[in-house]
């Protein structure tokens, strides 16, 4: 009955996906988009931000795939041997001046940032870190195996998971920033290698190493997360986004002229789209200021016109889609370009609704302060903010000394986890969760002492100076306008980066400056001088007080002299000179 | 192997650079080299040309590259790394590309640069490698069968003080100065504001140039490259531990991949329904009830976390000789006899 029903059900599936099918028809599992953000800053820097998403329908932790197309198979092995849920890796240069040039659309600390959710299968999650650690500064040229229990933390309130999760349990959570790595192009040739097309095709033809690190910020990331399938949310598919985000100054090498064009900004221009992916967009953002008349303009003419609501205010955006046949009609290549009208007025520049800023200070090499303001500029909406706080053990926080002053008035933290450091063993993580009433400023100062370390545990250059990693906010910003709910596979990846949850408030996080603290350091060269130093003082000394002491003085009877000595007098004789 | 930290010392990233980038022009893939870089030059900020590392003045030539792949960075290059690559003892989690995967049938060429004396070579300006300690590490990998060939090229001063001491076979070695004399460096550029290479490299550099993978130039060339007339040191060369005569080792035996191609007119025909037969063997599990996604900023949930249990730790040596002290002086005073009275 029912048996042989399904029997002959199976046969026709099976029979159906026989061996006639072959060629189009049939749906690939994985799917690349490409996407190019260019977006003017206030200040007349340009931003661009570039986003490669492979989107995977396979089950990656059961670990039964052998097949890779476009998901790399690097990154594919790490997450099923691993049971990696999340990973989120970032190397960055230079730092986001978020009050000059405004929210950013996924901001990474400087250096490097690791930060990884563990599937709850993970017996050893600190053997996993330190081996994902390991295989990633393989794969990605970056020194990541220096990461281990001095600079990783568990935080507790923040990093929740970007992607699907089911359930929260902080133990499978694992962060780290080495705030002194250095980026170039080393890095950006393994991570170019792992997109699906390389350099070679679509977008990525203009990532030149020269261009792209002659900028006031450089920030290259892979995220991995699970995400829907589809509507329905039943299956889980792997997404692979691979952003890089580049600031150029084009004031100061375009001549004094805020123009810019592709060719100008990457020395390169467009010429197709990569051939393995479904999607490959140019968005330029038009948005006129202040409700202004446009003051700029796009060339060539955007095909049409796309207005998205992004972080809480109603933008305008260009677009350009490679993949239309009617875009490289009148020439073969792409260079979008784009001139101001009239020149902006330095006053206009908008401050963002959340910026923070962090500095150190104090005299001497043996106490300090820690300080980090934090700006709401939102007119009357308040609204709470995580801060996360990493600071090495060789800063020795006092916790006693945290004052947090809002207003003139103290401000008590709703939440507040600290784990103080273990010499040698792990670094101090403070996590507060502090109201910031509308329009206001925020002062959070902690007191330190510098601890003197071990001789052999200085760097090789010393003098330089010790990095304090940045620290992170993580805040529920409320946006003027409702945000409606997104479907990620229609609208542009810029605005689908993190999960939304209502259309009233939109999440953002920023990381502010990292420190640079100088600790008590030792003359290395000193052991050589004293040794050198004592060893003369010894032996002048002693030795002259020794010969004092123990010298006598004997008498000698010159000797009658040889034949030579003989004659040699006899001659001096009758010079008259004196004998020998 | 570039030993030499901090910017004045641009040539001597340049100079491992322009070996570097020699070797990958002559067939050695990326996987097949170590390279070891003290600082970085490139995109350090004193540099005028971000991602850029020039070795001939007027910027000619950038041999930094487009594809470079640096295996060992910074604070990364120490003695220790260096020997643990070398002898093959590493950590077990190192990926492939930080390894030395030679067997006993590997050439391997050696290549080192930095500031060095009269029998060691400087790391980072904070520790040395003696010539001794690099002569047992070879003894090690001849031991252990990781080698077949060895070219050890050093270009320091004084450098052939750091082959005196090799007692391995089948090595053979060069190096820029004799004992007594410094190596000297090639051209200052105004714009960079550095020296850009050393003379010994950039005469080899530009010998290399004219190699290409089909090369029969052998190794007697190699050591006529920078005579004192241009060099102003004495370049130096040991061949005495290397049994076949330098006059037949080609350059690119040790300088170059060359791989044999076959080529064949049948043809393989794949399974045109291996997707198919992929798409059938996996079944997925579908979610009995939608999946979510988490909360970002669940600020109830925060408030209300209940603080981390502490886990439970018997109590430790002092507290429990503490408590064994006060029992005994109790149990002293009083005797047994009580102990009913309390229980």
């Amino acid at each position: 009955g029912t048996m042989a029903a399904a029997a002959l059900l199976f046969l026709l599936l099976v029979a159906a996906a026989g061996p006639g099918r072959a060629g189009a028809g049939r749906a690939r599992r994985d799917a690349l988009r490409e996407e190019l953000l260019l977006s003017p800053l206030p200040a007349g820097d340009v931003a661009a931000t570039f986003q490669f998403r492979t989107r995977w329908d396979a089950d990656l932790p059961r670990g039964a795939v052998s097949h890779y197309r476009l998901f790399p198979k690097a990154l594919g092995r790490l997450v099923a041997a691993l049971g990696v849920q999340e990973l989120h890796l970032a190397l960055t240069q230079g730092f986001w001046r978020t009050r000059t040039w405004g929210q950013p659309p996924l901001q990474a600390p400087a250096g490097a940032e690791l930060w990884v959710w563990f599937q709850p299968t993970v017996m050893d999650v600190d053997k996993a870190w330190k081996e994902l650690s390991n295989i990633l500064s393989g794969i990605f040229c970056a020194s990541l195996n220096f990461i281990d229990s001095t600079n990783t933390v568990t935080p507790t309130a923040s990093f929740k998971p970007l992607g699907l999760a089911n359930g929260t349990d902080h133990h499978l959570l694992r962060y780290a920033v080495l705030p002194r790595e250095v980026v170039c192009t080393e890095n950006l040739t393994p991570w170019k290698k792992l997109l699906p097309c390389g350099s070679k095709a679509g977008l990525a033809v203009l990532l030149k190493a020269e261009r792209l690190f002659h900028s006031s910020y450089h920030s290259q990331a892979v995220h991995i997360r699970p995400i829907c399938r589809d509507a329905s949310c039943l299956a889980v598919s792997w997404e692979l986004r691979q952003t890089l985000t580049v600031v150029f100054d084009t004031f100061s090498s375009g001549q004094g002229k805020k123009d810019w064009s592709l060719f100008k900004m990457f020395s390169r221009t467009l010429t197709d789209a990569c051939p393995l992916a479904s999607q490959s967009k140019v968005y330029v953002d038009i948005s006129p200021k202040n409700k202004e008349k446009e003051l700029l303009e796009v060339t060539p003419a955007p095909a049409s016109v796309y207005e998205a609501i992004v972080q809480g205010d109603k933008r305008t955006y260009a677009v350009y889609d490679l993949l239309s046949p009617s875009l490289f009609n009148t020439s073969r290549s792409l260079n979008v370009q784009l001139k101001w009208k009239r020149p902006q007025d330095s006053s206009e520049l908008p401050t963002p609704v959340l910026h923070a800023q962090r500095y150190v200070s104090g005299y001497g090499l043996q106490t300090g302060e820690i300080s980090t303001l934090i700006y709401n500029t939102h007119p009357y909406r308040a609204f709470p903010v995580i801060l996360l706080e990493t600071v090495p053990w060789y800063l020795r926080l006092y916790v006693h000394t945290l004052t947090i002053i809002t207003k003139g008035k103290e401000n008590k933290p709703s939440y507040i986890h600290y784990q103080p450091a273990q010499d040698r063993r792990r670094p101090h993580l403070l996590e507060m969760l502090i109201q910031l009433p509308a329009n206001s400023v925020t002062k959070i100062t902690i007191q330190f002492e510098r601890a003197l370390l071990k001789w052999t545990e200085y760097t090789p250059d010393p003098n330089h100076g010790f990095y304090v990693s940045s620290s992170v906010l993580s805040a529920l910003v409320p946006s003027i306008i409702a945000m409606k709910d997104v479907d990620v596979e229609q609208s542009p990846l810029f605005t689908s980066l993190f999960p939304s949850s209502d259309g009233s408030s939109y999440f953002v996080r920023l990381y502010t400056e990292p420190l640079l603290v100088n600790l008590p350091t030792p003359d290395f060269s000193m052991p050589y001088n004293v040794i050198c130093l004592t060893c003369t003082v010894v032996a002048v000394c002693y030795g002259s007080f020794y010969n004092l002491l123990t010298r006598t003085f004997h008498v000698e009877e010159p000797s009658r002299g040889g034949l030579a000595k003989r004659l040699a007098n006899i001659i001096r004789k009758f010079r008259g000179v004196p004998p020998l | 192997v570039c030993t030499s930290r901090f910017w004045f010392n641009y040539r001597h990233v340049a100079n491992t650079l322009s070996v570097y980038r020699s070797v990958k022009r002559l067939g050695i893939p990326d996987s097949h080299i170590v390279l070891m870089l003290a600082d970085d030059m490139a995109c350090n900020p004193r540099n005028p040309k971000p991602a850029t590392v020039f070795s001939h003045k007027n910027m000619e030539l950038n041999v930094y590259g487009d594809d470079v792949e640096v295996d060992y960075r910074s604070y990364e290059v120490t003695v220790e790394n260096f020997l643990r690559v070398l002898t093959g003892r590493i950590p077990p989690s190192t990926p492939r590309s930080k390894r030395l995967l030679s067997d006993d049938r590997s050439n391997i060429l050696i290549y080192m640069t930095g500031h060095g004396g009269n029998g060691f070579l400087k790391f980072q300006d904070s520790e040395e490698i003696t010539n001794v300690e690099l002569a047992d590490a070879f003894e090690q990998m001849w031991q252990k069968r990781r080698y077949n060939e060895l070219l050890f090229i050093i270009d320091t001063c004084q450098g052939a003080s750091m082959y005196e001491r090799f007692y391995s076979p089948n090595i053979m070695a060069l190096a820029s100065s004799q004992v007594g004399e410094d190596s000297l460096s090639h051209q200052p550029d105004l714009a960079i504001g550095v020296h850009l290479m050393d003379r010994y490299t950039f005469y080899v550099l530009e010998f290399l140039e004219e190699i290409h993978p089909a090369s029969q130039t052998n190794m007697n060339d190699l050591f006529q490259v920078c005579p004192k007339s241009l060099c102003v040191s004495t370049p130096g060369h040991r061949t005495d531990l290397f049994q076949r005569d330098p006059q037949n080792v080609l350059i690119t035996d040790f300088f170059g991949s060359v791989r044999k191609v076959e080529i064949t007119t049948e043809t393989v025909s794949l399974d045109s329904d291996l997707a198919g037969f992929e798409s059938n063997l996996l079944k997925d599990e579908l979610a009995t009830e939608p999946l979510k996604y988490a909360e970002q900023l669940p600020v109830a949930q925060i408030i209300h976390q209940k603080p981390k249990q502490k886990d439970w730790h018997p109590p430790g040596g002092f507290i429990l000789g503490l408590w064994a002290l006060i029992i005994m002086v109790f149990f002293k005073t009083y005797g047994i006899k009580h102990m009913k009275h309390i229980f």
